[in-house]
């Protein structure tokens, strides 16, 4: 992974400074609550429901296992020995004491780490697929790419007060499996007849309030031009870019009203004015940031390993954790680990300091040191020899680190909710502990098979309930928690947005509505259909009707008025 | 007389900034001694007559206005100033960029309106060289924020080349 010259290191430092001197001019009276709020936010810290909450970047999603150590230590120093993980591979911790957020910073700075953009109207931490340089559908590792954009976007001095935040994702693989169109910038990596490496670039997608998928601006762009194209767009957006309403503020607005022909014409014109510039970026560098990302030095062994088939036969559990959690890898014998962070009565994504202390000694293990985050809050072991598969389970069961749910019903993304959120409008973790109580038969989880089911507690959509299967969203109505549902989306390369169902329903009708949605898929299903299957088969009504049937008249909920703005694009 | 960041050091300065109240427009609002900072759509309107007047020339742009506009007078013009109407409208820092890198303007760029420590490190990046600070801040201590980081990620107005650049001829020497 990309490893800190004395320069990066140097300005992680003198950032590390200036926060700590905000913070003592804004305790000395010298810099004001609503002065300080954008500068503090940029350094991932919001103020919330029951006090801070800091966000730290966990670049594209890549850890080593020395900067878990460090966060286990920091969260036991200085939160409540707990961390959570975020649909953007970031850590949150959520009970901080604001006067010592300058010391985390600089402990995180003692292992390469930062809190840097993961908050504010700014370029935020790049996202990519969570098996990069290990996924046999991967032509390229798309990994040096996102360091590339991270190093572009740090400080840059143009792009620090954009209309709203900014999010880009990179994709390199046959499946898309970082959800590249639901982000402001989404670039697939492709090649061209030419043999050249380039980007197919979507631009204007994006969740929250108003869902929509981005729209190809580019069908190939020179990776050299990467910089120059993106330092076009991102101007555009500054210049133009809506700043009288909030909710309006984020770039896919603006490629609506103009329209993606006429937004990509303003691009090139201002790109024929930069391209060819200084921040073309030549070859040699891009070989300097790919050599952070080398291939470890992986053994040559048989694709088969004997003794790991004979334990898949004898050892059912075993197997099961296996079907689900283990991941085929390019390099024969080896394959990728999804450690689940889904177990029963744990919040989605949350990860305890002693919990943390294991996953790095597998990491350190079992597979060179390395870890990584998955937007789907779980975390991935991207280089496990098969036949250590075994005992990897048997350690990570013993750390409630191996439940076999990953792709299943309980493995849900889930916001932190109201709980602790203090722009959610309801609680969205008490909810994922209902369906999960439910849906606790792992045999019955299996047989339901591949399904995604997406938890947020506001418009916000940070659980990405859009582009889920089934998608829970958290409404506000009169003070009172109420959750819309929405069926249909997927994340992939046939992402697709949900739509929503009906009227809302309140928290204790939920885990019923669940049971009822996954009733209908189970009659009406083909022996080889996957829930979003057979919803695409059978259609939106079979599922609604039976969500409503029998249900408890005495509380009519009336429609928000916010399901009429989802936008299917 | 007020005081401003220029070149990195606190300096008097007597620019005044003009700006329409309202019932005035840029047609018939009276015109103050110089040295003043004019809207844009003042200057526009007036550009002959304010040119036999004045001696020195100065237009301020608002976030929302472009430096588009001012293609054709940029030789003409001594100081071109940038509104922050507020310190996170980021607009400002496109426009001095362009003033810059598109227009080649070789005057002051002045930041005005909301103008805080914590932003001076970005404007100077974009090619901003003086500063009006807010009138309730401490400009001697503000003079900080000009100095925040000793190295940058990105070409600019005050660096020509990305870090990727300089690196590799670190490496190589």
């Amino acid at each position: 992974m990309y490893r800190y010259d004395n320069t990066d290191q140097q300005i992680i430092n003198e950032r590390v400074a200036q926060y700590r001197d905000q913070i003592g001019r804004h305790l000395a009276g010298e810099l004001s609550v609503d002065e300080l709020r954008p500068l503090r936010l940029q350094n991932g810290l919001y103020i919330q429901r029951h006090g801070p909450m800091l966000r730290i970047a966990i670049p594209y999603g890549m850890l080593s296992a020395a900067q878990l150590r460090k966060l286990a230590e920091i969260s036991r120093r200085y939160d409540r020995a707990v961390g959570h993980f975020t649909t953007r591979q970031n850590m949150q911790l959520n009970w901080p004491q604001f006067e010592e957020t300058p010391d985390i910073l600089a402990e995180l700075a003692s292992v390469q780490m930062h809190a840097v953009q993961t908050s504010g109207n700014c370029v935020r931490n790049i996202t990519t697929d969570h098996f990069a340089g290990v996924a046999p559908d991967e032509w390229t590792d798309p990994r040096p790419y996102c360091e590339l954009l991270r190093q572009w976007s740090t400080f840059h001095p143009e792009f620090a007060f954009l209309p709203r935040k900014f999010k880009i994702a990179v994709n390199a693989a046959a499946e898309d499996r970082a959800v590249i169109r639901a982000h402001d910038i989404g670039l697939d990596l492709v090649g061209n007849e030419q043999g050249e490496i380039g980007f197919r670039v979507f631009v204007g997608g994006g969740l929250g309030r108003t869902p929509i998928l981005g729209k190809l601006i580019r069908e190939f762009l020179p990776r050299r031009h990467l910089l120059s194209y993106l330092d076009a767009i991102l101007r555009l957006y500054n210049r133009y870019g809506r700043r009288d309403n909030m909710y309006k503020a984020r770039i896919k607005i603006l490629v609506q009203a103009l329209g993606i022909d006429e937004f990509g014409r303003q691009v090139e014109a201002e790109w024929s004015q930069l391209r060819d510039g200084p921040t073309t970026v030549p070859d040699v560098e891009f070989a300097r940031l790919g050599g952070h990302f080398a291939p470890p030095p992986r053994a040559t062994l048989p694709a088969e390993d004997a003794a790991h088939a004979a334990r898949l036969r004898n050892d059912p559990a075993f197997a099961n954790w296996v079907k689900r959690c283990v991941h085929p890898h390019k390099t024969p014998g080896y394959a990728a680990v999804t450690l689940s962070l889904k177990a029963l009565g744990v919040a989605p994504g949350d990860i305890s300091d002693v919990q943390m202390i294991a996953v790095a000694e597998l990491a350190e293990r079992f597979s060179f040191g390395e870890l990584r985050v998955s937007h789907e809050q779980n975390v991935v072991l991207a280089d496990v020899r098969q036949s250590d598969l075994h005992e990897v389970w048997l350690i990570a069961r013993r750390h409630r680190l191996a439940t076999a749910n990953i792709g299943l019903l309980t493995d849900m993304i889930c916001c932190p909710g109201g709980d602790l959120c203090a722009l959610a409008n309801a609680r969205s973790v008490p909810i994922a502990a209902a369906i999960h109580e439910k849906f606790d038969d792992l045999d019955y989880l299996h047989d339901i098979g591949d399904i995604s089911l997406n938890i947020s507690g506001c418009m916000n959509s940070c659980g990405h309930h859009h582009v889920a299967n089934i998608g829970i969203l958290g409404v506000d109505k009169n003070d009172e928690e109420w959750y819309q549902i929405s069926i249909g989306g997927q994340q992939g390369n046939a992402a697709t947005i949900g739509k929503v169902i009906g009227p809302s329903f309140y928290a204790q009708e939920i885990p019923q509505v669940i049971e009822a949605l996954i009733g209908v898929y189970l009659e009406h299903r083909t022996p080889s259909e996957r829930f979003i299957d057979t919803l695409q088969r059978i259609g939106i009504e079979p599922f609604k009707a039976r969500a409503y049937a029998g249900r408890d008249r005495r509380r009519t909920a009336k429609v928000d008025n916010r399901e009429e703005e989802v936008i299917n694009a | 007389m007020p005081r401003i960041i220029k070149h990195d050091r606190v300096v008097e300065d007597d620019w005044q900034v003009l700006t329409l109240a309202a019932g005035e427009t840029p047609a018939t609002v009276t015109l103050p001694a110089d040295p003043v900072l004019l809207p844009l759509p003042v200057w526009l309107a007036r550009r002959t007559e304010i040119s036999s007047l004045y001696r020195t020339l100065g237009v301020w742009l608002d976030s929302h206005e472009g430096p588009e506009a001012l293609a054709d007078d940029i030789d003409r013009l001594s100081i071109i100033a940038v509104n922050f109407p507020k310190f996170t409208d980021g607009r400002g820092y496109s426009i001095a960029r362009l003033l810059r890198e598109r227009y080649h303007f070789q005057g002051e760029i002045r930041a005005i309106g909301d103008v805080l420590q914590d932003q001076l490190f970005f404007m100077r990046r974009c090619g901003i060289d003086a500063y009006a600070l807010r009138a309730d801040k401490d400009i001697e201590k503000a003079l900080a924020g000009l100095s925040v980081f000793s190295e940058t990620y990105q070409a600019a107005v005050d660096q020509s080349e990305p870090l990727f650049l300089r690196r590799r001829t670190e490496a190589s020497a």
